[in-house]
C-alpha cells in the first residue's frame, strides 16, 4: 500500500516538473491537496487497527479524507496536460470507453463504496481481514479507490465525458450519506463479529460524527459548484459543471 | 418569492435537525444515539432525514446568498418558510419518528406525557406562525 502511494507521489512530481519545464501553470494548491491526500492515506495505513476505534478513525481518513484531497489535486487534468499529445489522446479515448464510463458513474461508485462498507462490517470480512495481511491491504485499497471514485463522481473537476447532471450527483450522494449514517447506527447496536460492544459503540459514533463532518465538506463543495455565479438570467439554476478552468495555460 | 420560501424552508429543516442534535443529543444527553428497540424502518427514516438536513442547510445558504446577490431577498416569505418547515420537521420527529417508528424517546426513565405534548405543541405553534407569515406575504404581494 505504502509503495503504491509512493509511486503516485513520484508520478505527480514528474508530471508537475514537466509542466513547469514548458512554463505551463499548475496551481500550487492542487499539488498541496494531492500530497496532503497521500500523506493522509499513508498515515491511515500505519499503526495497529485491532482496536475498533482506531480502525474506524483510519477508515474515515482512508475512505473519505484522503480521496477528497486527492480529487482536489486533479490528477486526470495533470496527466492529460503533462503527456505529449499522442498519449494524451489515447488516455482521453480510454476515459471515454463505456466500461470506464460505467465505473465512474456516481451510482456505481456509491454502490461500490457503501456496498464495500456493508460487506466489511456486517459479515465476518472484518475479522478475516484482521487475520490476513493481504486481505487487509486489499480492503484498504478498495476503501481508498471507492472513496476516490465517489468523490470524483460527485465533486470532481477533472475532465469526465458524460458526467451526469447535478441532480443525479446530489441525489446519489444524499443516499450515500444516509446509508453511511444508517450503517453507523446499526453497528452501534450490532457490532461486527469479534468486536466488543463498548469498542463498537465508540467506533460507530466516530464513524457517524466524523463521517458527517467530511460529508459536510463535500456537500459545501458540491453546492459551491452548483451555485457558481453565471451570466444566465436565473443565476441560481443548477448548472452542470463543465471541466472548467482548463483554458489558461493550455496555450503555453 | 418562491425561492425565498424554498431557502427559508430548507434552512428550517436544517435548524430543527441541528437543534435536535446539539441540544437533546449532545448537551442534555436526553436522547439516545440509538435505542435497541428501534426497528429497521426507523433507522432508515432517521438516516435519510439526517442526510437531507445537511444538504438542506448548505443548499439553503447558497440559495440565500444568490437571492441577496440579485436583490431578490424578501424577509417575510423567507421566515414563513423557515418556521413552517422547522415546525413540520419537529412534528414529524415527535410523532412519526419517536412514537410510530420508536427511533428513540425524548427522555428515558421519566413519564413521557408532558415531554411529548410540549414537543409537539411547540412544533404546531411553529407551523402556525410560519403559515401566518406565508399567508400575509401572499396578500402583501397581491395588494
Amino acid at each position: 500500500m505504502i509503495w503504491g502511494l509512493a509511486v503516485l507521489a513520484g508520478a505527480y512530481a514528474v508530471a508537475v516538473a514537466r509542466l513547469s519545464r514548458r512554463d505551463a501553470d499548475w496551481p500550487a494548491g492542487r499539488s498541496l491537496a494531492w500530497y496532503a491526500g497521500l500523506a493522509t492515506a499513508a498515515a491511515a495505513t500505519f499503526g495497529h487497527h485491532h482496536d475498533f476505534r482506531a480502525h474506524m478513525s483510519a477508515h474515515l481518513l482512508l475512505g473519505m479524507a484522503a480521496p477528497l484531497l486527492l480529487v482536489l489535486g486533479r490528477p486526470v487534468t495533470l496527466t492529460l496536460r503533462a503527456l505529449p499529445v499522442g498519449p494524451a489522446r489515447r488516455v482521453s479515448r480510454v476515459l471515454r470507453t463505456p466500461a470506464l464510463r460505467m465505473v465512474t458513474h456516481p451510482v456505481t461508485a456509491a454502490v461500490l463504496d457503501a456496498g464495500g462498507l456493508w460487506l466489511l462490517y456486517t459479515t465476518d470480512l472484518y475479522a478475516q481481514a484482521l487475520a490476513r495481511p493481504w486481505l487487509h491491504t486489499l480492503v484498504q485499497a478498495h476503501m481508498l479507490l471507492a472513496g476516490g471514485l465517489l468523490t470524483a463522481a460527485v465533486i470532481g473537476r477533472d475532465p469526465a465525458p458524460h458526467r451526469p447532471g447535478p441532480i443525479v450527483r446530489g441525489a446519489v450522494f444524499l443516499a450515500f450519506v444516509a446509508a453511511h449514517g444508517i450503517l453507523a447506527k446499526h453497528l452501534y447496536g450490532y457490532p461486527p463479529p469479534g468486536v466488543p460492544a463498548g469498542e463498537a459503540a465508540a467506533g460507530a459514533q466516530i464513524m457517524y460524527y466524523g463521517g458527517d463532518l467530511l460529508h459536510l465538506v463535500v456537500i459545501v463543495l458540491f453546492f459551491r459548484q452548483c451555485f457558481a455565479p453565471t451570466r444566465q438570467r436565473r443565476p441560481w439554476r443548477l448548472v452542470s459543471v463543465a471541466p472548467a478552468g482548463e483554458s489558461r495555460g493550455d496555450a503555453a | 418569492m418562491r425561492n425565498n420560501v424554498l431557502s427559508g424552508a430548507l434552512l428550517g429543516v436544517g435548524i430543527a435537525a441541528f437543534v435536535d442534535e446539539t441540544v437533546f443529543h449532545q448537551l442534555l444527553h436526553w436522547h439516545h444515539f440509538y435505542d435497541k428497540s428501534t426497528p429497521a424502518v426507523g433507522l432508515v427514516s432517521d438516516g435519510v432525514f439526517h442526510a437531507a438536513s445537511f444538504f438542506a442547510t448548505v443548499a439553503s445558504l447558497f440559495l440565500l446568498s444568490s437571492l441577496r446577490r440579485q436583490g431578490a431577498f424578501r424577509a417575510r416569505p423567507w421566515w414563513g418558510g423557515l418556521l413552517t418547515a422547522a415546525g413540520a420537521f419537529q412534528l414529524y420527529d415527535g410523532t412519526v419518528q419517536h412514537k410510530l417508528l420508536r427511533l428513540h424517546q425524548i427522555r428515558y426513565e421519566v413519564d413521557l406525557t408532558a415531554y411529548d405534548w410540549s414537543w409537539n405543541i411547540v412544533a404546531v405553534l411553529l407551523v402556525a406562525a410560519g403559515v401566518v407569515l406565508l399567508a400575509r406575504s401572499r396578500t402583501a404581494v397581491a395588494a
